[in-house]
C-alpha cells in the first residue's frame, strides 16, 4: 500500500524513529510559516524498524547544516535528493562530534543562557548509540527529546 | 595553555606530580622560605560570588610566589552594568597572566577559556565543578593516608549543588575509591554525575544515613547545605540542619580517619570535633596555598625545582 506519492523535485527523509516526523519539521523550522508541499506520514510499518516516519520536502533541498540538525533525531535517517522524480543524490546525516550553533543549551544557569555572549553555543556528541549530548560549556546531559525546543 | 577546568584536564600521573610539587613549595607557602618562582607575574582574580579561601589563598600563594594580584569582583566593576562574561575576559586577558575565576553561572570557567588566551583556573562555576579544591582535598587526604589507592570515602551533605563533592569524587574515583553519598532525597548528587563516576568507579552507594558508614570510614567529607543555591526558603527549610556530626558519633571510627570539610560550616559540623584526632579540616584549607601555588606553576609554564630554597 503507497500511502506516500513520489515528488518531483525535493527531499524525501526515509526511516525516520516512529513518531518523531513532527518533531523533525520543527527543528527544520518547516511547521509554520513556509509554503513548501509537505507530505507526512507516520507510524508506518518498516522492515528495517518496525514503524517509521517519511517526510517528502518539495522544492527544497536541505543542506548539509540543516541535516546535521536531523541527527540529533534521527541520526539512522536516509536522506534523498529528488530531481525530476528520481534519486540524484542520497545524503549521509553525520552527527559529527561536535554541534555549533544548532541548538542552545536548555540548563537554566548555563552561561550561555545570557544571549548577550557572543560565543558559539556548543553541544558536545558524547556517544552516538545511544545518543547522549552535552553542554560544551557546563556539561549538563540535554534530553534529546526536547532538543527541538532549543534549535536556534 | 594549561587550563583547569575540570579534574578531566589531570591524568592520575599529573596529579600525583603536582601534589609532590605542593609538598616541595610547604615552605614556601607556610613564608619559611621565599622562592619568587613567579615574580613578573599577574594573576587576575575574578570572583563573581562570595570567597574568603578560595581567593585569599590564591592572592598567598601567587604573592608568596613573587608575583602579584588584581582582584576583581561583581560590585565596582562593569560587570555590575552588564558587561559580558566575554568582554570582561578580554580585558583580563590583557591585563593578567593568568585568570581564576568563580562564577554563578555553570561553564563559566569553560567559556572564559575560550574566550581568552590565558590560562584559566576554576575555582568554582555554579554548581559545576571546583578542581583546585579538590587538588588541596587530594593533598590533605594523602598527608593523612600517606596514599590515595582504594580509599572508603563518605561525601556528606550537599551532593547536589556541592561542587567540591563533584570534582572530588570524580578524582577519587579514578584512584579505586569505595564512595558512599550521603545526602537528603532532594540533594543527591546528579544522576549523570553519578553515572559518570560508577562508569569509572568500584562501589557506589547513596544512602540518606550517614551513621551506617561512619565506622568503616577513611575518609568523612561532611559539606553546607548551600542556603544560596535554593531557588526559595521552604526549600531551603525542609533540609537545613538534616546531618549534625559530632565528637560522640566517632567514639567507634577507625583511628586514621579524618573528617574533612571545605568550609565554611555552619552546623552540620561541631565544634566538639575539632578537638578530636580526626578534624583536618582547618589544615585542609590552609593546603589551598601550596596546592594552588603549584597550579599556577604548572599553568604559566614554570619548573618548581627539586629543592625549593
Amino acid at each position: 500500500m503507497r500511502r506516500v506519492t513520489a515528488i518531483c523535485n525535493g527531499t524525501a527523509i526515509d526511516h525516520i524513529p516512529s513518531g518523531h516526523a513532527l518533531q523533525l519539521l520543527k527543528m527544520l523550522r518547516l511547521d509554520v510559516g513556509r509554503s513548501n508541499p509537505i507530505s507526512l506520514v507516520m507510524n508506518v510499518p518498516s522492515g528495517k524498524m518496525g514503524r517509521k516516519d517519511v517526510l517528502k520536502i518539495e522544492d527544497r533541498e536541505l543542506n548539509q547544516e540543516e541535516l546535521d540538525r536531523l541527527a540529533l533525531i534521527a541520526p539512522k535517517a536516509s536522506v534523498a535528493i529528488i530531481r525530476n522524480y528520481a534519486v540524484a543524490e542520497k545524503r549521509r546525516i553525520d552527527l559529527g562530534e561536535e554541534l555549533v550553533n544548532i541548538a542552545r543549551c536548555s540548563f537554566s544557569n548555563c552561561i550561555t543562557q545570557n544571549p548577550n555572549e557572543p560565543l558559539p553555543h556548543k553541544l558536545r556528541v558524547i556517544s552516538a548509540d545511544p545518543l547522549e549530548i552535552r553542554c560544551a560549556y557546563c556539561n549538563r546531559e540535554q534530553d534529546i527529546d526536547e532538543i527541538a525546543d532549543y534549535i536556534l | 595553555m594549561a587550563d583547569l577546568i575540570t579534574m578531566d584536564d589531570l591524568t592520575n600521573e599529573e596529579i600525583i606530580e603536582l601534589l609532590d610539587i605542593a609538598q616541595r613549595l610547604l615552605p614556601v607557602a607556610k613564608g619559611d622560605v621565599y622562592a619568587p618562582l613567579l615574580q613578573g607575574k599577574v594573576l587576575g582574580n575574578l570572583f563573581f560570588e562570595n570567597s574568603t579561601r578560595t581567593r585569599m589563598s590564591f592572592e598567598t600563594a601567587m604573592k608568596r610566589l613573587g608575583g602579584e594580584v588584581l582582584n576583581l569582583s561583581s560590585i565596582g566593576s562593569s560587570v555590575a552594568k552588564g558587561e559580558t562574561l566575554y568582554d570582561t575576559m578580554q580585558m583580563v586577558n590583557g591585563y593578567s597572566d593568568i585568570a581564576v575565576i568563580r562564577h554563578p553561572r555553570q561553564g563559566a570557567a569553560q567559556y572564559s577559556a575560550d574566550a581568552v588566551e590565558i590560562p584559566i583556573l576554576n575555582a568554582g562555576d555554579g554548581a559545576g565543578n571546583h578542581p583546585t579544591q579538590t587538588m588541596l582535598d587530594l593533598f590533605t587526604i594523602r598527608e593523612a593516608h600517606g596514599d590515595l589507592e582504594g580509599l572508603n570515602v563518605m561525601l556528606v551533605g550537599d551532593l547536589r549543588f556541592g561542587r567540591t563533592t563533584h570534582s572530588l569524587s570524580h578524582a577519587l574515583v579514578r584512584f579505586g575509591a569505595t564512595l558512599t553519598l550521603v545526602s537528603p532525597k532532594s540533594l543527591q548528587m546528579p544522576a549523570e554525575i553519578v553515572s559518570d563516576l560508577r562508569a569509572n568507579g568500584k562501589d557506589i552507594t547513596e544512602t540518606e544515613d550517614m551513621s551506617a558508614g561512619i565506622n568503616s570510614a577513611d575518609v568523612i567529607y561532611m559539606t553546607r547545605i548551600q542556603k544560596e543555591r535554593f531557588p526559595d526558603d521552604d526549600e531551603y527549610a525542609k533540609v537545613a540542619g538534616i546531618y549534625k556530626l559530632t565528637a560522640s558519633d566517632l567514639g567507634e571510627a577507625k583511628g586514621s580517619m579524618i573528617v574533612m570539610h571545605p568550609l565554611p560550616r555552619v552546623n552540620e559540623l561541631c565544634a566538639s570535633v575539632d578537638s578530636t584526632k580526626h578534624a583536618k579540616y582547618f589544615e585542609q584549607a590552609f593546603n589551598g596555598v601550596p596546592t594552588r601555588m603549584a597550579l599556577l606553576c604548572r599553568s604559566l609554564g614554570i619548573k618548581v625545582p627539586k629543592k625549593v630554597t
